[in-house]
């Protein structure tokens, strides 16, 4: 395995069916054997970078200018020299058991039986994935599945190996198991690393250069001592607590047919004008107990109950928030889920926001508050991933709910849309209403939280 | 996974050693014996020789052979009933009638059920593309598609519970109740396409479709026993023929 | 730009090159169908009493199990994708304990082949409204040629020609109309960006 060296002069695309330029005027060279993290605004073009250098554009979809070589070729279809690791492992893992899966590149290209099996084995060593081969692809965290992409990405012993943004959907244990196996993995420098992430602060100790994508196109390279511009965190007004307005007393829940609980008993109180962020590792059951205040399931043990505030105007105040109507659960408690597209409706941008709001005014205001109004007439499908999280949050607003619940909110956010999802949050905070974010992320929880609950913690 | 479709890792049991395609060569014998047979007594023979191999499928416990065999008995209850209740015999010769049908349903089902409870989908993948010469690119394709598939299945209770956090939930009324039902499942097919979209991206990343021949790394091993199986089940299908024809109930209706 | 397949334009619409998002996605679809299939076949069995007036009339129903042969023509565009998708739907549907036993599979392929037919008359060039209702309306009539050998060999030919006309009509209505209505609507949705053929740039 020798390390591949990357050259682009002059490089850029435009995909056929867009007029503008994706990326323009890219000069870049990667010695070989370099480690180079590779960032930018959402829309300067990363990622189409990505995909060029291993070879996944398809010259035909679009106009290339400039020259872009892997090794002094052209990537191309065979593309053995390059191993790729994308977002989302459930979107990369082809088979059933994580051997076999390891094994599929290695069949693709033709490689006799004899030797796969070995290279499988070394590829899985190489990145620490110690549940062997027989293991249920199914059953395996989000930082092992993509631990175990990077294992079937380094089995054919690449030269280059490019990752577009592979910690995004990771919780912040399984991103760290994975920087540490890409770390181990391009140890001995016998390949050449990109990586491609609006995270920089954890990249940085991994990489050698930092080269940043600016949206009108070229590029910067920053010095070694460079880190990125914290960003703008709101102003916050605190307020003192309020009426109660959601309790949870005990409230625990285990799965049908399971031994062990999803939620432990927990006690939670939501009180307005206060933010509770409720934090913990994966398997804790953080987004079950943001389900089990939302009223969208039943607990298994102990009680949900609302506070008068809430049941005001209920026909049967005495029941719990998972018996109510979903009328009515909706004009008091809004949830945000971490999916956008799970909670869209219709097919317009407008019509979501009426069917909330009740009036089209209201709809109109909301609109415009979110910076959605030109986007109006659009699909909610064809949003880009922060402008869905707005459109989520405002149709959540827009029956002015006193309780918001919200799930993982910047879940696979970049720094720009991270910033004005903050600032939008911080605004909801008055002294009425009562907010509740399930998050990994610890900048939201400095930035929005009142009070923290930290589940899992003995 | 508990459902009639699981996609598991199956735990090799008995009938696993019988290689794949041995077993939908079975399989393709015994249906066509059941489709020309109208009576009663070739289905009852075929099912008690079906049944006698749930054992070997590694389903030994009552609670596993309804967990995956539901959807068959419900179907079957169904026809059942329905030709009892509406056919045009009635009596005796209408339960016999319904009876016969309902032996049929589950007599044709069962060995697919078999092959489902005691095949990796791996394995049968390997064995169609070596031994029956199938495309690997189509055989490889639909298997990373059917992956997929419990993932739906998660997901489609998330877009329901979505759609109630909007105010969306459809109570008693039915009419309420197929438009939810519509709704999301349109839902989940958008994620069902996004998803292999991004899948196809990834496999050909991995050179999928990079034009070279395949290699498989597991392999696939014809046996004696393969031939064996393939031969008893042609036995006792001329069995249950021969049983049929001389209890005098041998009826070669199609279909 | 990251949900696009590796060739997001499909350059040869028609051809049979199949690219391998094609395939992911006619299989994705097949068994999306196919659980469909299992539950209207259910629900066909149960809804059988209120046509008990006049069973045959009970076609009005058919429509659904012809969904995968228009539907992933339409969107996949590519030969044999009705085939293909027919197939693996009526496996699933086989696999899950249909009243129709393992004769689903055999319909499937068949139905499948007949809406192919349907594509293929223009050479798998054009995929609108006429393609999709000349193929609904072949798939239906291989179904009842079908169910002609099974299930009802011994009736007149005025029943059989009534028959025929209600299958011909559901698949038409449910799986011509509807399935083009369903492509459209995912189209709208921007799932099937990997599978535009147009050039027009936005």
């Amino acid at each position: 395995m020798t390390p591949a060296a990357v050259r682009l002069t002059g490089w850029g695309f435009r995909h056929a069916t867009r007029r503008a330029w994706a990326v323009r005027d890219v000069d870049l060279a990667v010695a070989p054997g370099e480690r180079v993290l590779l960032t930018g605004a959402s829309g300067s073009g990363k990622s189409t970078l990505l995909r060029a250098l291993a070879g996944l554009l398809d010259p035909e979809a679009g106009d290339p200018a400039g020259k872009l070589t892997v090794d002094g070729a052209v990537p191309d279809r065979r593309r053995q020299r390059v191993g790729v690791v994308f977002q989302d492992p459930d979107s990369q893992l082809v088979m059933i058991r994580a051997g076999d899966d390891v094994a599929f590149g290695l069949e693709n290209t033709g490689t006799p039986p004899a030797l796969i099996w070995p290279a499988v084995d070394a590829a899985l060593d190489a990145v620490g994935f110690d549940l062997g081969r027989d293991r249920a692809t199914a059953a395996l965290s989000g930082g092992q599945k993509q631990r175990l992409v990077l294992a079937g990405a380094l089995a054919a012993r690449p030269g280059l190996l490019l990752l577009d943004e592979p910690t995004a959907q990771l919780d912040p244990g399984g991103a760290a198991q994975v920087r540490t196996a890409v770390l181990r993995a391009v140890d001995a420098r016998d390949a050449t690393l990109v990586v491609v992430d609006h995270d920089v602060e954890s990249w940085l100790p991994l990489v050698d250069r930092v080269v940043e994508l600016l949206p009108g196109g070229g590029t910067v390279e920053h010095g070694p001592g460079w880190r990125p511009a914290p960003p703008r965190l709101p102003v916050r007004q605190q307020h003192s607590p309020g009426e109660q307005l959601l309790a949870a007393e005990a409230a625990g829940y285990t799965h049908r047919g399971s031994g062990s609980a999803g939620l432990r008993p927990t006690d939670v109180v939501l009180r307005a004008g206060r933010t509770l962020a409720v934090t913990g590792p994966n398997g804790t059951g953080k987004s079950t107990l943001a389900l089990l205040l939302a009223g969208l399931r039943a607990p298994t043990t102990g009680r949900v109950t609302a506070g008068p505030a809430l049941t005001a105007g209920l026909r049967r105040p005495e029941r719990p928030p998972h018996r109510w109507r979903a009328a009515d659960l909706v004009q008091r408690i809004g949830t945000v889920f971490q999916q956008p597209e799970h909670q869209f409706l219709t097919g317009r941008v407008r019509d979501e926001l009426a069917l909330g709001a009740g009036s089209t005014r209201r709809a109109e205001e909301l609109m415009e508050r979110l910076g959605l109004a030109a986007l109006a007439e659009a699909n909610p499908f064809t949003l880009s991933g922060g402008q869905q999280r707005r459109l989520s949050v405002a149709t959540a607003l827009a029956t002015a709910p006193r309780v918001l619940v919200l799930d993982e909110p910047t879940f696979g956010q970049d720094r720009e849309t991270w910033a004005e999802l903050v600032a939008l949050l911080a605004e909801q905070q008055d002294g009425d209403r009562a907010l509740c974010l399930v998050t990994h992320d610890a900048g939201v929880v400095t930035a929005l939280a009142d009070d923290v609950l930290a589940l899992g913690v003995a | 996974m508990s459902s009639p479709l699981a996609l598991g890792p199956a735990r090799p049991v008995p009938l696993s050693a019988v290689n794949p395609v041995a077993q939908l060569t079975a399989i393709v014998v015994v249906t066509v014996v059941l489709l020309v047979s109208g009576d009663l007594v070739t289905p009852a023979v075929l099912l008690a020789a079906e049944l006698a191999l749930l054992p070997a499928a590694g389903l030994t416990r009552p609670g596993d052979v309804l967990r995956r065999t539901w959807p068959l008995l419900l179907s079957a209850a169904g026809v059942a009933w329905v030709n009892v209740a509406f056919g045009s015999l009635s009596g005796a010769a209408a339960w016999a009638s319904g009876a016969t049908w309902a032996l049929r349903v589950v007599a044709l089902s069962l060995p697919g059920i078999l092959l489902v409870a005691s095949t990796d989908p791996v394995r049968l993948a390997d064995a169609l593309t070596l031994h029956w010469r199938v495309s690997t690119r189509f055989g490889y394709g639909a298997l990373a598609g059917l992956r997929l598939v419990p993932l739906l299945a998660a997901e489609f209770e998330t877009i329901r519970l979505a759609r109630r956090a909007r105010g969306v939930d459809a109570g008693i009324n039915p009419v309420a109740h197929a438009r939810l039902l519509a709704s999301t499942s349109f839902a989940l097919l958008v994620g069902a396409i996004r998803r292999g979209t991004r899948l196809a991206t990834a496999m050909d990343a991995r050179g999928f479709d990079s034009g070279t021949a395949r290699t498989n790394a597991r392999g696939s091993q014809l046996r004696p026993l393969d031939t064996g199986f393939v031969a008893a089940a042609v036995l006792v299908c001329a069995a249950a023929v021969t049983v049929s024809v001389l209890t005098g109930r041998w009826d070669p209706a199609l279909g | 730009m990251a949900d696009e397949a590796v060739r997001p334009l499909d350059t040869a619409p028609g051809t049979s090159s199949w690219r391998t998002v094609d395939i992911i996605v006619t299989a994705v679809l097949g068994v999306a169908f196919g659980v469909l299939f299992w539950l209207w076949s259910l629900l066909y069995t149960a809804a059988t009493p209120v046509f008990v007036g006049f069973p045959p009339s009970q076609a009005a129903m058919y429509g659904v199990w012809l969904l995968a042969a228009v539907v992933a023509p339409l969107i996949v565009r590519k030969p044999g994708a009705a085939l293909f998708a027919e197939l693996i739907g009526a496996t699933v549907e086989a696999l899950l304990g249909s009243h129709f036993g393992t004769t689903v599979i055999l319909y499937g392929l068949l139905q499948g082949a007949a809406a192919e037919l349907g594509f293929a008359a223009f050479r798998y060039r054009r995929s609108g409204w006429l393609q999709a209702l000349l193929a609904a309306a072949l798939a239906g009539l291989a179904a009842a040629l079908l169910d002609f050998h099974f299930y009802y060999p011994d009736w007149t030919a005025g029943w059989k020609t009534g028959y025929l006309a209600l299958v011909v009509s559901s698949t038409v209505v449910i799986a011509g109309i509807g399935g083009m209505a369903l492509t459209r609507a995912l189209r709208a949705s921007g799932a099937l960006s990997s599978f535009a053929a147009g050039r027009t740039r936005v």
